[in-house]
């Protein structure tokens, strides 16, 4: 692609400009590549190689750090523990529901937000900042403000609002629990959907915009036909990158619900934290390693294929 | 016609957007004058009140408060270091120095954070603990750089791609040798963009709570874990919980606010700008 950097580099580094042969150089700015890159890659071949190999070992063994006499090799035995453990299906299933609600939410709130906030008013700019806030925000400082100040069923401002409308206080975290937590979750992931999708829609040409309504184009039309397909890129980076993060959504559930009441809130994230780091069961949550694993994969399969085509698309621009 | 109607559109538009963005905002704003509250007056719900710094001083006072903070600096300082350290060379060999496999190993580089975090918790606990980093700060800065170097290098990438090859080469030809070239040219004109890198770092790793709140505990806490300890009945204390919210989240809200253009670049890997 540029041989003629190859080239040129290492003659400049040796100090002689003029004196190399070009064979020798070729070979060196090979040399010189590999070093420079190695630090990087080795220590993420390091970590996405053996921690993943030592979940796999213990998700076979039974590794229990109260008993550990008890130990050796055994088979699948965690996996059908785990298979029959009341609360793993609702976790998956939670896990999936919590990921796909927020998704819909913060990319159709996203989209149409950042619709509105393309248009001029007042005051767009300090608007504008106020709305990308709630992404900046520490997970555990949402989840607590929200737990504690808003929703608690006695004291919180919307049973107060409620009170004052003359209707029944609802125990949101103990009644809604999931729909709670959605809620949360969604208030920190909208913000992040809406700012890069108003990124992209400011890259739309005004000029395109101009002639769509030259030719008559109302605002659905122009929404559907116009900034929707230019925005089609910028909707799959939101998907992907928010996927990666909500599968496993932790802290937020850790410092609110704890999972409950009964499974109604257990991710799969945090059932394997309650298994490991609460039961000290090491087999088994390593099972559910695993298998966060593999879920993460089947999702991702779709989003990595998408993404690459999106890059190859970049790099030909 | 015309003007009233836009005028009206406008006025719509100023409206709607802006009970939208208050709606959006409120939690913080409610957060923001609670945290000025006596515990008395948060539980009053008003917005008429006598401010007062009597939460924050209670904050100081109760807890190891500054000692938090100083972890979360520490780690987030350390982690942009360490990042940087390792993602600039790589990312300037692969920016100027494109093999065959350059593209695979960006995409496999990406591909190591869809790995779920939790799928790997225990083994990382148990490494962590033997090892000794269990409860350190060098403990977390290592996992949060593995964390965040496929977005260090992605974004540091991007940005050299954008410096001209021509100027380098020149300065080649005029006998620069490699890091005369990388110190004088090529980090000076890349500089906004690996500030934007750095500070998307301190972003992610000061607000970063699964491993911290799992590897840590007292001695290397930093504040995200220091305000899940709130969720024990303390979390009623609303003005003191809310003062120390306010400490934890206003630098990065405000780091994040300048930011924004170049976050939105370097969380999409370059592909939205």
């Amino acid at each position: 692609m540029n041989s003629p950097t190859r080239e040129a580099l290492p003659a400049v580094d040796s100090g002689r400009p003029h004196a190399a042969s070009t064979a020798a150089p070729a070979r060196k700015s090979v040399w010189a590549q590999r070093f420079l890159l190695s630090p990087a890659v080795l220590s993420l071949l390091l970590w996405s190689v053996v921690p993943l190999l030592m979940t796999i070992y213990f998700s076979v063994t039974r590794y229990n750090l109260l008993s550990p006499d008890e130990s050796g090799f055994v088979g699948l035995d965690n996996y059908r523990f785990l298979w029959s453990d009341p609360s793993f299906l609702p976790s998956i299933f939670n896990t999936l529901l919590l990921t796909g609600a927020v998704l819909l939410i913060s990319v159709v709130g996203g989209v149409l937000l950042a619709v509105l906030f393309d248009q001029e008013f007042f005051g767009r700019g300090i608007a504008r900042l106020l709305v990308i806030a709630p992404f900046f925000v520490m997970p555990t400082v949402s989840a607590l403000i929200w737990k504690n100040m808003l929703l608690h069923p006695v004291y919180g401002l919307l049973a107060a609002a409620m009170h004052a409308l003359g209707l029944q206080p609802i125990d949101w975290l103990g009644q809604y629990p999931m729909f709670s937590i959605i809620m949360i979750v969604s208030w920190q992931w909208l913000p992040f959907a809406f700012l890069i999708l108003l990124t992209a829609i400011q890259s739309l040409d005004p000029e395109q915009k101009e002639a769509a309504q030259i030719d008559g184009a109302g605002p659905f039309s122009m929404f559907f036909y116009i900034v929707l397909p230019h925005l089609k890129r910028a909707i799959g980076v939101v998907v992907m990158i928010e996927t990666i993060f909500l599968l496993s959504i932790f802290a937020e559930i850790y410092t609110t619900t704890a999972g409950g009441p009964g499974t109604a809130t257990t991710t799969l994230s945090f059932l394997i934290y309650s298994m490991g780091l609460q039961q000290f069961d090491v087999g088994m949550a390593s099972t559910g390693g695993i298998l966060a694993v593999v879920l993460a994969n089947i999702v991702s399969v779709f989003l990595v294929r998408m993404l690459a085509s999106n890059l190859k698309g970049e790099n030909e621009q | 016609m015309s003007v009233a109607h836009s005028r009206l559109r406008y006025g719509i538009t100023t409206a709607v957007a802006w009970s939208l963005a208050i709606l959006v905002f409120f939690p913080i704003f409610w957060m923001m004058i609670t945290a000025f509250k006596t515990e008395e007056q948060a539980y009053q719900l008003s917005v008429i009140f006598q401010p007062t710094l009597q939460s924050f001083r209670e904050v100081f006072a109760r807890s190891d408060y500054l000692s938090f903070a100083g972890n979360s600096i520490a780690i987030s300082l350390g982690v942009t270091v360490l990042s940087l350290l390792l993602a600039i060379p790589a990312a300037y060999s692969m920016a100027f120095f494109p093999g065959p496999r350059t593209q695979k190993i960006l995409l496999w580089m990406m591909s190591t954070k869809m790995m779920p975090s939790v799928g790997v918790l225990l083994p990382v606990y148990l490494l962590w603990k033997n090892s000794g980093l269990l409860d350190t700060v060098s403990g977390l800065i290592i996992i949060y750089t593995l964390i965040n170097l496929p977005i260090a290098v992605w974004m540091a990438f991007t940005y050299f791609c954008e410096v001209p090859k021509e100027i380098l080469e020149a300065a080649r030809i005029d006998g620069a040798n490699t890091w005369q070239e990388i110190i004088h040219l090529l980090l000076p004109m890349s500089l906004p963009g690996l500030a934007s890198t750095g500070l998307l770092l301190l972003i992610l790793s000061w607000n970063e709570a699964f491993w911290s709140i799992n590897l840590s505990s007292s001695h290397a806490a930093p504040l995200t874990v220091f305000i899940a300890s709130y969720s024990s009945p303390e979390g009623l204390f609303w003005a003191k919980l809310s003062a120390a919210s306010l400490l934890a989240v206003a630098p990065i809200m405000v780091l994040g606010w300048l930011a924004q253009k170049q976050l939105v670049r370097g969380l999409t890997f370059g592909a939205v700008k």
